[in-house]
């Protein structure tokens, strides 16, 4: 679909070369509760002007936390984060016109065009008048959407929908853009075009761009990744580097009696050996060599063999012990019944 | 620190106005809303007519020979006033019920992290709901006519000023009512629990010197005795009340002024709390 490439001269020439190293925010032993439950728990990272960053953690982890306090929405109950410059705590109104936010659920109105809609975001923000109108002119292309400028909200797809959202959050020119769940709701093609998007945004008007979100493969476009489980940053980095220190490849193996055909692996080849949801996993170089010897040494007790380079969420199981899906799932009805 | 901000070319940004022009755009939202849902249009124009008809002449004949208070009108003219308050009463608080509907949808979520005064907030959305309810009071002020009461202008800019500051104050405490709530039926069982009782006591259905000691009192407290009062004083210039149409009307605006410092001290409780 029509997600186009916005126009250059907007931030041709405004940038210094050196400007993409700096970093635009920061976050230092950021910790939030619910009444006694701990959401986040001593969080710190930093984001470089114009990254693609990507928070990535099941539900329950303290992603949405998170996102709510860099949004401003809500005040941390101990820790700092600045964000250009700006505190979140102290300079909520400045930092404000900083960022542009996205959220998961649906904030344009639908009983208004999507005309309307950005004309009244524009004046949120305190744009008004003629330089308002070419702007909003100018991100309903950006989008897409030029020609269904003057119909009513309602009428539109989900994706046309998600694209105004994105208008909407970019209209007044943000230097950070927060996104949470973006393609919640869309169809392949979709996300696709959005994640371009974002790409674009980033690559040619220095854009930065945080993404909150528990889907892998979106978290494996992003520059650098922040992974939090249960309120703890449990890894940072560059999906490649956080994916290459596992080392060699990931092995899984199913059998009737996992535990038992762990502990003779260990013993047999001395290797570390993990069993979850009933299945044995390995970390391993030359996987392929390796599980010949396995199935012959014991042939009876293997149902399948599956070897595969290891994915971010053998680096999420890696670093907490369990799977991405399954064990938090208590601490996630608890969190989003709030 | 404040370098980092200024590297993005934006357009003609006026720090001025961050209550004006985003009070204006909900207030505006409000109204676009409103006249985009044609059964609330249909709504606002008809309920008033449905109201003094069926209302006023039902109690109109079974108390007729009690032939209330002031000056022995027909009941019909005596309720006239109380009627008017209140449609504007229902109407106000009502319309607050979009607060709830924008935190749900996700609306309002886009307007926090907007760099918008929060009082900006409570004076979109509460002059939005104040102008739907006075214009349709002063629609019900079309049927004047029908009780014998011919107004002239003077006198209807005051009854337009007093509907606007009830309107204004219902709304208000309809905003801080509604700002902590997040479900409709929480809010129609505490504005049940208000609106009846303040209606009841404000002199619409009965005169305050008619009145028993206790509810007297009560009667005394009730600000919307004084719009009601008010606008009797300005549709009957000929009938009696004990507080004079200065003091009702000092009494209303100090009545908006409270109730909008109160929702302007709820929606300012920034918190550690999901905003919605």
């Amino acid at each position: 679909m029509a997600l186009r490439t916005p126009a250059l001269p907007l931030t041709a020439g405004s940038h210094p070369h050196n400007a993409a190293s700096s970093v635009i925010i920061s976050v230092q032993n950021l910790v939030h509760r619910y009444d006694s439950r701990i959401a986040l728990n001593g969080v710190s990272f930093e984001v470089r002007r114009a990254e693609l960053f990507g928070l990535l953690g099941p539900n329950g982890s303290g992603k949405t936390t998170m996102f709510r306090i860099l949004s401003t929405l809500m005040v941390p109950a101990a820790g700092r984060a600045v964000i250009a410059g700006f505190d979140i705590a102290k300079e909520p109104s400045q930092l404000r016109r900083q960022i542009g936010v996205v959220f998961q659920s649906q904030s344009i109105d639908v009983k208004l065009t999507a005309y309307e809609n950005l004309m009244h975001q524009g004046h949120l923000y305190g744009l008004r008048g003629k330089p308002l109108k070419s702007r909003i002119h100018e991100m309903l292309s950006h989008v897409g959407l030029a020609d269904r400028a003057n119909e009513k909200a309602e009428t539109f797809s989900g994706g046309m929908q998600r694209r105004l959202e994105l208008a909407k959050g970019l209209l007044h020119h943000p230097s950070v853009l927060l996104l949470d769940e973006p393609t919640t709701g869309l169809d392949p093609g979709a996300r696709i075009d959005l994640w371009r998007y974002l790409q674009i945004l980033r690559d040619e008007e220095q854009v930065t761009v945080i993404v909150a979100t528990h889907l892998m493969d979106e978290a494996n476009k992003c520059d650098r990744l922040a992974f939090l489980n249960e309120g703890k940053l449990v890894a940072l980095g560059t999906p490649t580097d956080l994916k290459e220190e596992i080392g060699g490849d990931v092995i899984v193996l199913e059998a009737k009696d996992p535990e038992s055909l762990a502990e003779k692996l260990s013993m047999r080849f001395n290797i570390a050996t993990q069993v979850l949801q009933g299945q044995v996993r390995i970390e391993r170089e030359h996987g392929h060599r390796f599980i010949t010897e396995v199935v012959e040494a014991f042939p009876g007790d293997i149902d399948s063999v599956s070897v595969s380079k290891p994915s971010l969420e053998d680096v999420f199981i890696r670093r907490t012990g369990h799977r991405f899906w399954t064990e938090s799932a208590p601490a996630r009805t608890e969190l989003e019944k709030r | 620190m404040a370098t980092h901000a200024a590297t993005f070319p934006r357009p003609n940004v006026s720090h001025g106005n961050d209550v004006w022009l985003p009070a204006f755009t909900l207030w505006w939202r409000e109204i676009v809303r409103f006249y985009r849902q044609r059964s609330r249009v249909i709504g606002v124009i008809a309920s008033p007519l449905l109201f003094w008809i069926v209302i006023g002449s039902g109690f109109g004949t079974s108390f007729r020979s009690e032939s209330n208070g002031a000056g022995g009108q027909h009941y019909l003219d005596y309720f006239y006033p109380g009627a008017l308050i209140m449609i504007v009463l229902f109407t106000s608080i009502f319309t607050m019920m979009s607060v709830i509907e924008d935190r749900k949808e996700g609306f309002l979520l886009s307007v926090l992290v907007a760099p918008v005064s929060r009082s900006a907030i409570v004076l979109g959305k509460v002059m939005g709901g104040t102008t739907l309810a006075t214009i349709q009071g002063l629609i019900f002020l079309a049927f004047a006519p029908f009780v014998g009461v011919h107004i002239g202008f003077g006198a209807l800019a005051l009854v337009a000023l007093t509907v606007f500051l009830v309107s204004f104050a219902l709304t208000a405490l309809g905003f801080a009512i509604a700002w902590p709530m997040d479900s409709s039926q929480a809010f129609h069982a505490i504005i049940n629990l208000f609106l009846i009782p303040l209606w009841l006591l404000s002199g619409a259905l009965f005169p305050l010197s008619g009145a028993s000691g206790w509810l007297r009192f009560l009667m005394r407290i009730n600000p919307l005795t004084y719009g009601v009062q008010a606008l009797r004083d300005l549709l009957y210039p000929a009938s009696q009340g004990n507080v004079s149409l200065s003091e009702s009307l000092a009494t209303l605006v100090l009545f908006s002024l409270f109730m909008f410092g109160l929702a302007f001290i709820m929606v300012n409780r920034r918190s550690t709390r999901p905003a919605a």
